[in-house]
């Protein structure tokens, strides 16, 4: 019969709770993938380099105005420079690659978000730069041990993280909110459903796309400022936009709650993969772990677990 | 249309003339590509690095006239730190300049590893100081590669004899637990075989825990190093990984002072976005650390004071800076060791081969070049391609790199029969006849 181990069951919860807040942070990348997918039916790849683009504007901005002026005052400004920055790229994107392509098919759409990812990323590193640059927008980043009275030591949670996680949780709350209630919503979803349609009944496709990039664009600032006062902000944020992928697999490509339960799935499936099996397959398995998780999801349930079953008939 | 695509064609040919680096075949020099990455996941270390080199050999040409009078001819090309655009690059520079590339600097061990079977073929030597594969310096097998001053062989011992000194003693390495936390790549795998060694003969236990590239993500790994409580973590990581790594350790409460990085683990961008909690952290010197020495007044003179410098000049004491220079120092001296036997004018990879192979810099030459203190003493031969293995320690202070050991040697006792025998596997894999290498001159 197995003996109850603290120490190991103390050790199983700090890896299933650090996964699940890592899981909360790829959802919120994820939400740039589907908010775009879901009011235009274009996946967007240029999310990650969205991601950077943000940062860069945000961290080299704020770093400026902080020697000038007030922490709180530099943020602030810091963040509405971001904000304007990619109000401004969707807008160029709507303008000069959208609008051309109203009505092609989604692998052009596809494939022209590529050719907007490799421009993001060169005029983004040519205009800000391409060093490391270090973020702190006032985030606390002490170590919690919690439940030290059930277990040696206690599970330990860093306080980023959990700050993170909650400022992830506002934003998809937020969302779900604006999709499901708002007039802005329901047209972008409309969008979504059928181009045409939507237009036939005066919804203002062009708007609608502008509005659904400024968003997703938002989103970026948010998933930029939590990764880059993890990791610095950097080129390697765009990867980050890789551990979406899975993510938004398993969640599905259309829908928001989706992709949090798919951030959680992947983020804490990813992390006890690495730490149980990892050892036994040669260790750093979680990167690719991941992707087998969403494959496994593919194959029983081609659009994810809250996707919307979509039937084309012939 | 017709109209808007030849103003366009003619647009593009005047940018590509208007060109200030590059280099036409008739243009008489030495020709020296500098394959770099300025854009992309590691450029925050691949662009100090590029500087230094580029700085340098512009210092050449300024204060000399370049190499004993011959110009030095260079052009840059964007790799990325991507295997297949580095190959592309040395594709398409290796033939440039009147006598073809002099050698090539790849700045990638995973470059380094593609480019050795097509060096011996183009005749062109490979000078990788610090990074390629460990076993190149056996030169009888490996005729075209340069590890300089530094293998990843040299830095694993060196990491534990430091360890072991902190210890008291190898003999207090005996029942500890080390940590290998290393980039799962070819690169990061360098150290195993020699840990592995140590950790037999020294009585440590080794636990071994692969990143995932880039590495932005490492919460799995140091969970598990919270649970092993190792006494010391070494860290074989290049980019972001180490900046993330050190965040981590913070995270779990793990000491700085501990943690050990190897010499593409401890230059500025390793430690300054981790801000204060990488105050205490440890790395391997490639012999030089960060700082200045002659030859940066003499950048600040020539260079800098014409503006013609890439760098800012504050940050051109800078660890990865230093270690550009010191590389294109290096190789330059090939160049010139060649010129003595083969006169000054534009030499081949053949001959710059022979020079790169019969290096030997004393303490007084490193002085007159303006790299005193810097480097040891560099000599190089058939038999050996590393030339000094040797290795300091330094500690990140929050504000800069503090030197915080004497030098140390690496093990030849140990070293020297792994890396006979791991060269004579490569040497019998790729059918290639070692050198005798008492017959070379």
């Amino acid at each position: 019969m197995a003996v109850f181990d603290p120490v190991k069951v103390a050790f199983f919860v700090e890896v299933l709770v650090s996964g699940l807040l890592s899981g909360i942070l790829y959802a919120l990348v994820a939400l740039g993938f589907v908010l775009i997918f879901k009011a235009s039916g274009v996946f967007n790849f240029a999310q990650g380099a969205m991601v950077l683009v943000a940062g860069l504007a945000l961290v080299r901005t704020l770093n400026w105005l902080e020697a000038h002026l007030p922490f709180w005052l530099a943020l602030l400004l810091a963040l509405s420079f971001a904000g304007a920055l990619m109000t401004g790229i969707a807008w160029a994107v709507e303008r000069f690659v959208l609008r051309k392509l109203v009505n092609q098919t989604a692998l052009a759409l596809f494939m022209a978000t590529i050719g907007i990812t490799f421009v993001l990323e060169g005029l983004g590193q040519q205009i800000f730069g391409a060093q490391v640059y270090k973020l702190d927008i006032g985030l606390p980043r002490d170590n919690i041990f919690a439940l030290e009275s059930l277990f040696d030591g206690g599970i330990l949670l860093n306080t980023l993280d959990l700050w993170s996680a909650l400022l992830a949780a506002a934003i998809v709350g937020a969302l779900a909110f604006f999709f499901q209630w708002t007039r802005t919503g329901r047209a972008l979803r409309a969008v979504a459903d059928d181009h045409s349609a939507a237009q036939s009944v005066g919804i203002p496709l062009t708007r609608v796309w502008f509005i659904v990039w400024v968003v997703a664009g938002l989103v970026a600032i948010a998933a930029a400022a939590v990764w880059g006062s993890k990791v610095g902000v950097q080129f390697s944020l765009v990867y980050v936009a890789l551990k979406a992928l899975p993510v938004i697999i398993v969640g599905g490509l259309t829908s928001v709650p989706g992709a949090i339960l798919g951030g959680l799935l992947i983020g804490a499936g990813e992390k006890l993969a690495e730490v149980y099996l990892g050892p036994s397959l040669g260790g750093g398995i979680e990167h690719w772990f991941a992707y087998v998780v969403a494959l496994v999801v593919l194959l029983v349930r081609p659009q994810g677990l809250f996707g919307d079953r979509i039937i084309e008939r012939i | 249309m017709a109209h808007r695509i030849s103003r366009l064609s003619a647009l593009l040919i005047c940018a590509a003339l208007a060109s200030p680096s590059a280099v036409s075949a008739q243009e008489n020099g030495q020709f020296i590509p500098v394959l770099s990455y300025r854009t992309g996941p590691f450029a925050p270390n691949g662009i100090p690095w590029a500087d230094g080199i580029v700085d340098y050999l512009e210092l050449l040409n300024q204060r000399d006239g370049g190499i004993n009078g011959v110009k030095i001819l260079y052009e840059e090309c964007e790799t990325g730190y991507a295997t297949d655009r580095g190959v592309e690059c040395y594709e398409r520079l290796k033939g440039k300049g009147p006598t073809g590339a002099a050698f090539v600097n790849p700045l990638s061990t995973g470059i380094t590893f593609a480019l050795t079977e097509k060096a011996p073929v183009d005749k062109i030597p490979l000078v990788t100081a610090g990074f390629g594969r460990s076993e190149s310096k056996d030169g009888s097998v490996f005729t075209w590669n340069f590890p300089l001053v530094g293998t990843y062989w040299t830095a694993a011992d060196v990491a534990i004899q430091h360890i072991a000194k902190e210890l008291g003693g190898t003999d207090k390495l005996s029942g500890r637990k080390i940590v290998l936390l290393y980039h799962d790549s070819p690169f990061g795998k360098e150290p195993i075989p020699v840990l592995e060694a140590l950790a037999k003969k020294r009585g440590f236990q080794l636990t071994m825990i692969p990143v995932a590239n880039p590495g932005v993500e490492q919460k799995s790994q140091w969970l598990q190093i919270r649970q092993i409580r190792p006494d010391y973590v070494v860290m074989w990581g290049w980019g972001v990984m180490n900046p993330t790594a050190i965040q981590e350790a913070a995270n779990v409460n793990f000491p700085r002072d501990k943690m050990i990085g190897f010499w593409f683990a401890g230059a500025e961008p390793d430690v300054v976005p981790a801000g204060a909690n990488a105050v205490g952290y440890k790395a391997l010197m490639l012999q030089h650390g960060a700082g200045r020495a002659k030859v940066h007044d003499d950048l600040d003179k020539f260079v800098y004071g014409k503006g013609l410098g890439k760098s800012k000049p504050v940050d051109t004491g800078g660890v990865l800076f230093n270690r550009g220079m010191v590389g294109a120092m290096l190789a330059v001296e090939g160049i010139r060791t060649a010129m003595k036997k083969f006169g000054n004018k534009p030499m081949t990879g053949e001959q710059v081969r022979w020079g790169l192979e019969n290096i030997d810099l004393d303490e007084a030459q490193l002085k007159s070049l303006g790299f005193e203190g810097m480097i040891s003493p560099v000599k190089i031969s058939c038999a050996d391609h590393e030339g000094s293995n040797k290795s300091r320690l330094q500690q990140w202070d929050g504000k800069g790199w503090k030197i915080i050991s004497d030098w140390y040697t690496a093990d030849e006792a140990m070293l020297a029969p792994m890396l006979k025998d791991a060269a004579a596997r490569y040497a019998k894999e790729k059918g290639i006849t070692p050198r005798d290498c008492s017959k070379e001159s």
